[in-house]
């Protein structure tokens, strides 16, 4: 890659204390996001996708922290920051969409002032520039008769549009990177499809990257530029996304990839993964993955494989160093 | 008709309304009239034994309250649900037939809210058979709910665990040994999957598949992915705030889709071999069922839309391999499918 | 099968395995209270067998000994360590009885009270329509008397019926119905709350598919999966009836002189406050007060511990 690296995360491991002993929610993650890249994360519940975009903005549920790694943001190490120095890169350099609109809309004001508040909280303007600049964005996300909606509560809002606030919400401040968790789960198939062409238009425009969080591979599919594939807080595989949809090279992508059905071609049966993703705490010796693999050979169930090039990914898994060497 | 002909489900104009205004006293004092939802507007189709039949549509727009008619959780404001001949809509004639009743049951959505958190499973699944007396003898009972267990996946000794023990496919799993257990021929399924992971969904699904082949039942199958029910299906129905708009053998409905909520929907999906697809999505939002739209309730979103639209609901015509209800389909303005994805 | 003891070996790990046995072991003050509300139990139960005295038996009451100070005060004996009451009665085992008479009351009518509001509130959330507007109407019309005030009203009613004589007999019985009557609407509000969520659920919608007829489906699937929030209102509820008896009984409506609970104490007491015998309303009063403070900690932890939200 050539492009400047926006993001850097380094082997972060995010751990849960528990009564019953440690949780690692998220295990020597790496990767990387250029500036006006989309990164998809998939993975399924409890993978670990949306803890680490949490541990990237500095919004982890305590008891949950960061014990090991780093996180950079242009090559500034932003994981260790006092809260209030990471509450200013938060929405001025970072920006956040949830799944739920509504977590991220406070019901009792006006989305206006919401924006106006966020704009004027990260950039130098007067209050009547920041409220143009709030209608401007409205209309961006394509809000009709925006300059009247501005004085609407969220809850005058449908599902869709509230989420094309909480968008305009997150570009306020033209952060460089957003964090995207889930942000078309909720809503309908039509409306995902208005909100997913959105994100991507504005990212194009703005040059935004964003780091989109998802259990839907067919939204990453369409919309990602990279794609990292997690199980059960690690990456199984990470590479450009026609690559890990089409020559997947980890076991697990290859049987994620047949077990999603399609509208182009009709299989009887779905490749099945047997079994189901350990739970955190019972997550099996040597490779995570080792009790559903279908390849699983002696060194799976000793050694834990770390992200090794499989083509244009990287892929944890010994069937490629395998592979390599003969 | 003859007798092979008579379809092992046979819905007729169902139609149901729910009254959502708020209490008397408040109506009263704020002067607001009853609000009604037609939830079910009038809908027909007929199910073959051994067929799977799906109903897709956004949310709101009434396939879980058809599910929930079928089988008894609610009754018919009007039109008639025929089983194997019987009418068994209204609910006093429902319950003159309790064959009938055992002969149908249903799976859920949501893995958690399905089963009694404070049951065993053994005690879960031999439900339908100690209520059904189908087995009395307790070693008969135990014995059953072990090959049922077996059957989806799970192992006879799971029955002494409580569900909260199995992940939300196992506790799948269980809910389709419980349906299984009082041996029914028609299964109606809630969106079985949307709440699983994929490759949990990928094992669910093939189950469902070998299970129908193994004891021919015949599912109604509830979704709002396409994908899933293009895998699942051998017929579907696209609903749209009430109304079934368009039904079609599997086949038909995802090459030549007909009616312009179905092609929108079917545009709308974002599919693996997709990759870096840009589209037009269709504007608009689903309106409120409070309030639908006079006339073809997709008139506001449809790009096909003319005045006729707007004042007349739009009778369902037959076509090759299905129905649909769309007066630009009657009226031939309806421009072909792959040119309109092309453009 | 398993044996008996690798049963009961296989439920003590799983009660000291589980979320509230862990909370339970966290909090210092619980378990404080929970041992000082285990000592209560043993002195009042095993009061025949703990007490220095039997208050009772009349035949030996000493009348000279009435009004001896507790045993360190000057003129105190030894014999009677907390001293004694106006008619020579041990203050000490007075006590240890009337604990007994209180926790017995305050149980029963808990469970007058629970049993009561646990079906009122099952029946109107399950059948709702009228019959739910009939029942909460009627908690609302209670809910605005005092609960006092409806157990007094319902004890001089049945003074009235019974006599005077006939009430003093089964007073204790009178009691627990006055009380239960006044504490019903919490458990009936409670449990109707929770059956509107809980019928809902896949799992009821479920057994109506099966085709399990309604009652069958409240008793079998819904109850089960709303007992929680009642057990953590019983806990608290234990208290506060408590509290109540000895109110009742402190106001002369509760029980007669010669079976004192702690509030009939209270009130013996309260008449020779002033003239210097302080110990005859202090004791009890102390006693009283530890007792409702441990049960009513025990249930706020309940209440938090079964709270999924707050832990």
């Amino acid at each position: 890659m050539t492009s400047p690296k926006l993001l850097e995360v380094r082997n972060l491991r995010v751990e849960f204390p528990t009564r019953r002993g440690t949780l690692v929610a998220v295990d020597d993650v790496s990767l990387d996001i250029a500036a006006g890249e989309v990164l998809g994360v998939v993975g399924e519940s409890g993978a670990g996708k949306s803890m680490t975009g949490a541990a990237i903005i500095g919004l982890l549920e305590p008891p949950g922290r960061i014990a090991a790694g780093e996180i950079r943001l242009e090559g500034r190490r932003i994981d260790n920051l006092p809260y209030n120095e990471m509450r200013k890169i938060r929405g001025r350099q970072i920006g956040a969409i949830f799944q739920d609109p509504l977590t991220s809309l406070n019901p009792l004001y006006k989305v206006g002032d919401q924006l106006i508040e966020t704009i004027l909280t990260h950039l130098p303007l007067t209050q009547a520039q920041a409220r143009d600049r709030a209608v401007k964005l409205l209309e961006d996300v394509g809000i009709p008769s925006a300059s009247e909606r501005i004085n609407h509560y969220p809850h005058q809002f449908s599902g869709g549009m509230r989420q094309r606030v909480v968008i305009a919400l997150a570009l306020a401040a033209e952060p460089k990177l957003i964090i995207a968790d889930e942000p078309t789960t909720a809503l309908d198939v039509s409306i995902q499809a208005q909100i997913i062409t959105l994100l991507k238009r504005l990212c194009r425009e703005h040059g935004t990257a964003v780091m989109l969080v998802t259990h839907d591979m067919g939204v990453i599919a369409e919309t990602a530029d990279r794609v990292a594939v997690m199980y059960a807080g690690r990456i199984a595989e990470i590479g450009p996304v026609q690559d890990v949809i089409k020559r997947p090279h980890h076991p697990y992508t290859i049987g994620l990839m047949g077990a999603i059905p399609t509208m182009t071609h009709k299989v009887e049966r779905l490749t099945q993964i047997d079994g189901s993703m350990p739970r955190l705490n019972a997550i099996p010796k040597g490779c995570a993955f080792n009790p559903r693999c279908p390849k699983a050979f002696d060194r799976c169930y000793r050694d834990r494989p770390d992200p090794m090039p499989a083509g244009n990914s990287l892929a944890a898994c010994w069937l490629v160093e395998e592979k390599a060497h003969v | 008709m003859s007798e092979q002909t008579v379809p092992m489900l046979r819905v007729t104009n169902l139609k149901r309304v729910f009254d959502v205004s708020p209490p008397w006293l408040n109506r009263v004092l704020e002067g607001k009239g009853k609000s009604i939802v037609r939830a079910v507007d009038g809908v027909s189709f007929e199910i073959n034994k051994g067929e799977t039949f799906s109903l897709v549509g956004e949310s709101g727009c009434g396939k879980s309250t058809v599910a929930r008619l079928i089988v008894g959780l609610y009754e018919p404001s009007e039109g008639e649900i025929n089983f194997e001949g019987v009418n068994i809509g209204p609910a006093a004639e429902r319950a003159k037939h309790p064959e009938i009743q055992g002969r149908m049951q249903m799976i859920f959505q949501d893995p958690y809210a399905s089963l009694n958190p404070r049951w065993r499973v053994g005690d879960i699944v031999a439900e339908p058979l100690r209520f059904r007396g189908l087995l009395k003898d307790k070693k008969a009972i135990e014995k059953r709910v072990g090959e049922l267990l077996t059957q989806v996946g799970l192992s006879p000794l799971d029955a002494r665990k409580y569900p909260h023990e199995f992940s939300g496919g196992q506790r799948q799993r269980i809910s389709i040994a419980r349906a299984l257990a009082g041996e029914p021929e028609f299964l109606v399924c809630d969106e079985p999957t949307s709440a699983l992971d994929v490759s949990v969904q990928a094992q669910i699904l093939n189950l469902m598949k070998d299970l129908q082949r193994k004891l021919n039942l015949t599912y109604l199958f509830i979704s709002h992915n396409l994908a899933v029910v293009y895998h699942v299906s051998d017929k579907v129905g696209v609903m749209y705030l009430g109304r079934l708009v368009e039904w079609a053998d599997t086949e038909t409905l995802f090459n030549r889709p007909q009616h312009p909520y179905t092609r929108m929907l079917l545009d709308a999906i974002p599919d693996l071999d997709m990759t870096g697809r840009s589209r037009t999505p269709v504007a608009g939002e689903v309106p409120s069922p409070l309030n639908p739209p006079p006339g073809c309730s997709f008139h506001p979103r449809c790009p096909l839309a003319n005045e006729r639209c707007k004042r007349e609901v739009p009778k369902t015509i037959p076509v090759p391999g299905g129905a649909v209800a769309c007066h630009a389909v009657e009226e031939g303005r309806l421009p072909p499918w792959k040119a309109q994805a092309a453009a | 099968m398993m044996l008996p003891f690798a049963r009961v070996v296989e439920f003590w790990r799983q009660t000291t395995d589980s979320d509230l046995f862990w909370s339970f072991k966290r909090s210092k003050l619980v378990m404080v209270s929970a041992v000082i509300t285990v000592l209560f139990f043993i002195m009042a139960f095993g009061a025949p067998y703990l007490a220095p005295h039997n208050p009772f038996d009349l035949a030996s009451l000493e009348l000279s000994d009435a009004f001896k100070p507790p045993a360190w005060e000057e003129g105190g004996e030894m014999k009677y360590l907390l001293g004694t009451d106006d008619q020579g009665r041990d203050l000490l085992s007075t006590i240890m009885y009337g604990s007994r008479i209180s926790l017995v009351v305050g149980f029963l009518s808990v469970i007058f009270a629970m049993v009561l509001g646990i079906g009122l509130g099952l029946i109107a959330g399950y059948v709702g329509g009228p019959v739910d507007g009939l029942i909460m109407r009627i908690a609302d019309v209670q809910l605005s008397f005092p609960a006092i005030l409806i157990a007094l009203l319902v004890d001089g009613v049945s003074r009235g019926i019974l006599g005077e004589a006939r009430h003093s007999d089964i007073a204790e019985a009178v009691l627990v119905v006055a009380i239960g009557l006044s504490y019903w609407v919490q458990y009936a509000r409670t449990v109707r709350g929770s059956v509107l969520v809980e019928k809902n659920k896949e799992y009821v919608q479920a057994a109506r598919v099966i085709g399990l007829p309604g009652p069958l489906i409240a008793l079998r699937h819904v109850l089960p999966n709303v007992m929680g929030p009642v057990l953590v209102i019983a806990t608290i509820n234990l208290a506060l009836a408590i509290i109540t008896e000895a109110t009742l009984s402190f106001l002369g409506v509760g029980l007669p002189p010669t079976e004192p609970s702690l509030g009939t104490l209270i009130r013996i007491g309260n008449d020779f406050l002033f003239s210097g015998e302080w110990w005859i309303t202090i004791f009890p009063g102390v006693v009283l007060a530890a007792l409702v403070l441990s049960v009513n900690l025990l249930g706020d932890w309940l209440r938090d511990a079964l709270n999924p939200k707050l832990r």
